[in-house]
């Protein structure tokens, strides 16, 4: 069944649009991910013009985080106050985020330096998680219940100490907040929810108990993502209304799956099965900027459109 | 400008018995509505003279239906420092979104590259005297550019003899506008060729419109941004609770 998006201008398969919500839903549920570093390129691919396909993802990632952060809270694995120190980064980020983004367009090569922050992001991250995640596995093979965090490092010297009950931690805001700022930035710029940053900065840098990271960060994304949606609505007029409905659809549904599975799941294996899908999103993307494409040109609409 | 001018003179000549175009169309209007997924349109039309049919060469017919012309910025990919970038860039003032040309004949053979430039039939010359206006060195590259691609996306086709002219007098064609049709005007010309000669023109327009729930949408995402923007996070949030909702009453109930 065909449907015309009236935003974007392009006819498309609904049933295509359902599906890839619902897939990009159960990885939301499961990882604690927005999805959107997957599905962002995923409507590129089906033809969405780039600027919609950005500003409409972020609404969806509101209705599938919602739908997720609903499942977390009633889990009691959200940490309220770490959320709220995180989202107030998450919003400076946005807003200067914004900024960086419409420099970048000026000098005309945003594509590539949002191609290039897409590889270079989810290499290093997909990277250090696969190898982290693996030796965690083959550790807890060998003698069960041996797993450590390192609970002493130079995080626990800043001042503005706070206590975050529900994560267990007792450290300065400055961390969260500077996490809170850096990913918010990427989400403005890359058109994603950040979650791909987030949770393993939370894991690694904070030293957040993985089970409350996920809900913990979908609580952060929400906002941003609605932040962002509502700047690119008002500036650009790129949110399609009719994409997002159909994708949050079977966002909202896959998502609520995706949360049944990731309990199921050991902490290690979700880590690895997020760095596989990280690494095989990042080695496409590398590919593309690497092989000479088939065609040399490319059609854009004019700055004044 | 000096052809041009023959070209004029010998459509002034009364080589040609006056022969003029009637026109019908299967519909003026094509309304996007949420499930539009193309539209067919017949066109149709006869030839109207006051003499016999004249000797020579048959009459042929062609049909250009344009969309409306929009600006764009054609780019080109060169390789540095081993990763493909976008280097150069052109910007065209305006290309038509949807360029379809159907003939009664091979378009090259029944119309003289003069005439085709002179009424700009076929898509190249519609672009290229656009892209002529742009000062920098090579931009015909970029216009071809916008052809090759374009065609390939199915946006500009010509159908060569798929125009049915009967007895020199009646002819019909019709013409497949893809489901991605941007809104406007869409410029429907018919010409009537005879040795290689256009001897007469008629134009009239489609009115390609979004209507119902498309065209709501996209007046209030333009009118009231802020409203729209704010729905559209109402109805992730309804929809994302609800789903949690129903899930939880699922669970429960088993």
């Amino acid at each position: 069944m065909q449907i015309y998006l009236p935003i974007a201008e392009v006819s498309v398969n609904a049933f295509l649009l359902l599906g890839l919500g619902g897939l990009v839903g159960v990885l939301s549920g499961m990882f604690g991910v927005g999805g959107g570093f997957l599905m962002t390129p995923l409507l590129f691919f089906i033809g969405i013009p780039p600027a919609v396909a950005v500003a409409t993802e972020a609404n969806q990632i509101v209705a599938s985080s919602f739908s997720g952060v609903l499942a977390h809270f009633k889990r009691r694995t959200v940490d309220l106050r770490m959320g709220t120190v995180l989202l107030v980064g998450g919003l400076t980020g946005a807003a200067i985020g914004v900024v960086v983004f419409n420099y970048l367009k000026s000098l005309g090569q945003v594509d590539l330096l949002v191609k290039l922050c897409y590889v270079i992001f989810l290499g290093i991250i997909g990277g250090l998680m696969f190898i982290e995640s693996l030796n965690a596995i083959r550790r807890s093979s060998k003698n069960p219940g041996a797993v450590k965090r390192k609970k002493h490092n130079w995080i626990h010297g800043l001042p503005f100490k706070v206590r975050f009950r529900v994560s267990g931690l007792y450290i300065s805001v400055i961390p969260p907040l500077l996490v809170g700022v850096f990913v918010g930035i990427l989400s403005a710029i890359m058109g994603v929810g950040g979650g791909f940053i987030m949770v393993p900065a939370m894991i690694y840098l904070l030293g957040m108990p993985t089970k409350v990271v996920v809900g913990t960060s979908l609580f952060q994304i929400i906002f941003v993502t609605a932040f962002t949606t509502l700047l690119h609505a008002t500036t650009n007029y790129t949110v399609d209304m009719a994409l997002a409905v159909l994708l949050l659809v079977g966002g909202v549904i896959g998502a609520q799956f995706g949360a049944v599975i990731g309990t199921r799941l050991k902490a290690e294996q979700l880590r690895i099965l997020l760095a596989i899908m990280v690494l095989g999103v990042c080695l496409k993307l590398g590919l593309d900027l690497l092989i000479m494409p088939g065609e040399l040109y490319s059609l854009g609409a004019s700055g004044g459109h | 400008m000096l052809r041009r001018l023959l070209v004029l003179l010998c459509l002034a000549a009364p080589a040609h018995a006056q022969e003029e175009v009637v026109l019908g169309l299967s519909q003026n209007r094509v309304a996007i509505t949420a499930n539009f997924d193309g539209s067919e349109i017949l066109v149709f039309g006869a030839v109207k003279r006051e003499d016999s049919i004249p000797e020579g060469d048959p009459l042929q017919v062609i049909v250009a239906v344009s969309g409306p012309n929009e600006p764009i910025t054609v780019r080109r990919k060169e390789k540095k420092f081993g990763i493909w970038v976008n280097t150069d860039s052109v910007e065209i003032d305006g290309a038509p979104s949807f360029y379809a040309v159907a003939t009664s004949g091979p378009l090259g053979e029944i119309v003289s590259p003069a005439e085709n430039r002179l009424h700009q039939i076929s898509v190249e010359n519609a672009i290229s005297s656009i892209g002529a206006q742009t000062q920098k060195p090579g931009a015909a590259e970029f216009a071809d550019a916008v052809v090759r691609i374009r065609t390939n996306q199915g946006f500009y086709m010509l159908r060569e003899n798929t125009v049915d002219v009967s007895e020199q007098t009646l002819f019909r064609t019709s013409v497949a506008m893809p489901a991605n049709l941007t809104e406007g005007f869409y410029a429907t010309r018919v010409f009537l060729v005879r040795s290689g000669e256009v001897i007469s023109t008629y134009e009239t327009k489609i009115d390609v419109r979004k209507v119902g729930l498309e065209r709501w949408l996209y007046n209030l995402s333009r009118q009231q941004p802020l409203v729209y923007g704010l729905l559209s996070l109402a109805i992730a949030i309804i929809a994302g609770w609800g789903a949690s909702a129903f899930f939880r009453v699922i669970r429960q109930g088993r």
